[in-house]
């Protein structure tokens, strides 16, 4: 069985690739449908939804247009999150790669320092260092990165202890490959499937970690998301329940369909796993 | 006697950490924009230059790095986390302050996830491949989607403003003047909203969590000598799956209360529950960092306790666990 029937056997990741699709594509559409800028008064304020033309989701404290902030935002998610994982990715592979690859002193000393950041409280961490660092994309990004990063390493630490025993090694190794040759060229490439679903489901914490810092007011001011959406929405919440509930919705189909494309990525992925779990 | 080493060694570590942590929080205030002086006086904008002198030479800002963090790092050592010049108190005393509720909120929520994830969990398990298992795996799936504040406001919506079954806000009726039982029970229906919407989460990861385990512990050997002895099926699942699959789910039951306190920072803002969640959103809100760090400090050492207690917890429900590992 090739790798797409292997994941479309999982009608869950199916779903969640739809849904996935789906909010990359208002991520496109956004700046087509909706060119003007989404923090613009466009409207009279608290206009409820499916009332006036043009405005399917009604209006926000400002009578700004909650659907042009909807599709913005579904834009900054997705980047928020890719680039967080791929920064957190950045960190993690050569740390657990060395550790893994080297052991000994070496391995103690990278694993107590990843022991640490994992004692400490993620969010409240991430709280700390946007506010230090002044929020901003890249200090929302930083911060994310270096909460989610232990995961990996630990992961990829232990992929490379059992790998770095096996034949194919031993055999680089005797034909005179530098270390760094091996990590990189014999053990990484062997490693990837399990980093991969790692990161499909580190992209939906991501997202959830970006919503939650906007929503206590630590996002970008200069671009619109949905956490910042429902954290504005907060106060009016009696007047106005809409102003929270779609954003939250978004954000909600958005993890959901990370989190069941990562499990079918790992069906298609660890085949031989998947068989003896069902 | 194992039990003192382990809690020494422990222990040993817990100040270790702690002791990172503060060196840490020094580091961060040198990053932030600005003068580290006006940083420590809350940057009030109206700070006299005399007053900024006198901080300057309290924590000999004039002084190299080295002196500072020495200066800085036994100031906390002695539990002095400095003043918050916004709310002209000392940052101890206000977190102190707000422990309790913060305790109570998370201690509440822990207990209910992990109860309600263990008992959703082993049901998902032995209804595997019917649909009432696939059922509450589904609402797993959703609730570990869910945005925790936003469920919270939604149950606002729902349960206080469009239902009045429950109160929305605060951790009692302010100026109601009950005492005793009365006070409990109002406290307690202040509880419910805040401690319900932040188990949501953790439910969903315990309940993923139990039904894992729990199948995976049902291939082992002595299932089959159960079943072959005739024992009903209940029994089996109850007695002989459930308990050797509880193990794992206590380790991470206390990896997982990091994220618990966490959490708390969001359901106490939108319940305006005054825990210390909710003053660390109170300390953003005025950009008054030596607050903020002393809250990251204290979450930091909750986390750490709460970590030693799974650790015996786990030793005494599996007494082959040696000191060792």
């Amino acid at each position: 069985m090739n790798f797409f029937a292997r994941f479309a056997q999982n009608r869950g990741a199916l779903v969640g690739l739809i849904i996935l699709l789906a909010i990359i594509l208002m991520a496109i559409l956004a700046p087509l449908l909706f060119p003007e800028s989404p923090w613009r008064m466009v409207q009279r304020p608290f206009l409820p939804p499916l009332e006036t033309e043009g405005f399917p989701l009604g209006t926000d404290t400002m009578g700004r247009n909650v659907a042009a902030g909807l599709m913005h935002g579904a834009w900054v998610s997705l980047l928020i999150g890719l680039v967080s994982t791929t920064v957190a990715l950045a960190i993690g592979v050569p740390l657990g790669a060395i550790a893994g690859y080297y052991g000994g002193l070496v391995d103690d000393a990278l694993m107590r320092f990843t022991e640490f950041f994992q004692t400490i409280p993620n969010f409240a961490l991430a709280i700390v260092l946007v506010a230090i660092m002044q929020p901003s994309i890249t200090s929302i990004v930083l911060a994310i990165a270096i909460v989610s990063w232990p995961p990996v390493a630990r992961l990829v630490r232990a992929e490379f202890m059992s790998l770095r025993h096996r034949e194919y090694v031993e055999a680089a190794r005797l034909v005179g490959q530098t270390n760094a040759t091996i990590i990189l060229r014999q053990i990484l490439p062997n490693t990837l499937s399990p980093i991969i679903v790692l990161a499909s489901l580190m992209v939906a914490t991501a997202i959830l970690l970006e919503s939650a810092l906007s929503f206590l007011g630590l996002g970008d001011p200069n671009v619109m998301s949905w956490g910042y959406m429902i954290g504005a929405a907060r106060t009016v919440i009696r007047q106005a329940w809409w102003l929270s509930f779609f954003p939250g919705v978004a954000i909600l189909l958005t993890v959901l369909a990370l989190n069941l494309v990562g499990e079918g990525l790992d069906d298609a992925l660890n085949p031989k796993l998947a068989r003896e779990r069902s | 006697m194992l039990y003192a080493r382990l809690i020494v060694s422990r222990l040993f570590k817990a100040v270790i950490v702690l002791f990172m942590i503060i060196i840490f929080n020094f580091f961060l205030i040198q990053m932030a924009p600005g003068d580290p002086a006006a940083i420590l006086a809350g940057e009030a904008g109206a700070t006299d230059a005399e007053f900024l002198r006198q901080l300057t030479e309290r924590f000999g800002l004039d002084q190299p790095l080295h002196v500072q963090l020495w200066r800085y790092v036994s100031g906390v050592a002695m539990l002095d986390f400095g003043f918050s010049y916004r709310q002209q108190v000392p940052v101890l005393d206000l977190i102190l302050a707000r422990l309790p509720a913060t305790l109570l909120l998370t201690g509440t929520a822990f207990v209910l996830s992990l109860v309600l994830g263990i008992v959703a969990g082993s049901l998902a398990a032995a209804r595997v491949k019917k649909p009432s298992g696939s059922l509450i795996m589904a609402l797993a799936l959703v609730f570990y989607a869910t945005p925790l504040f936003w469920v919270a406001l939604m149950a606002v919506v729902l349960f206080s403003v469009y239902l009045d079954w429950l109160p929305a806000y605060g951790m009692y009726t302010v100026g109601a003047g009950l005492e005793g039982f009365a006070f409990a029970l109002d406290v307690g229906k202040h509880l419910i909203l805040p401690a319900t919407t932040l188990a949501l989460f953790f439910m969903a990861i315990y309940t993923r969590m139990t039904r894992a385990s729990m199948l995976e512990a049902a291939q082992q050997d002595f299932v089959k000598t159960a079943r072959a002895k005739g024992l009903k099926n209940s029994v089996i699942q109850r007695r002989h799956i459930l308990r050797n699959a509880l193990l794992p789910i206590i380790t991470l039951a206390g990896l997982q209360a990091g994220q618990m306190v966490g959490g708390a920072i969001l359901t106490e803002t939108v319940f305006a529950w005054p825990g210390i969640g909710r003053l660390m959103f109170e300390a953003l809100q005025q950009r008054d960092y030596n607050l903020l760090l002393g809250i990251f400090f204290f979450s930091a050492a909750l986390v750490i306790v709460f970590n030693i207690i799974t650790d015996l917890v786990y030793r005494l429900a599996d007494p082959r666990i040696k000191e060792a590992s």
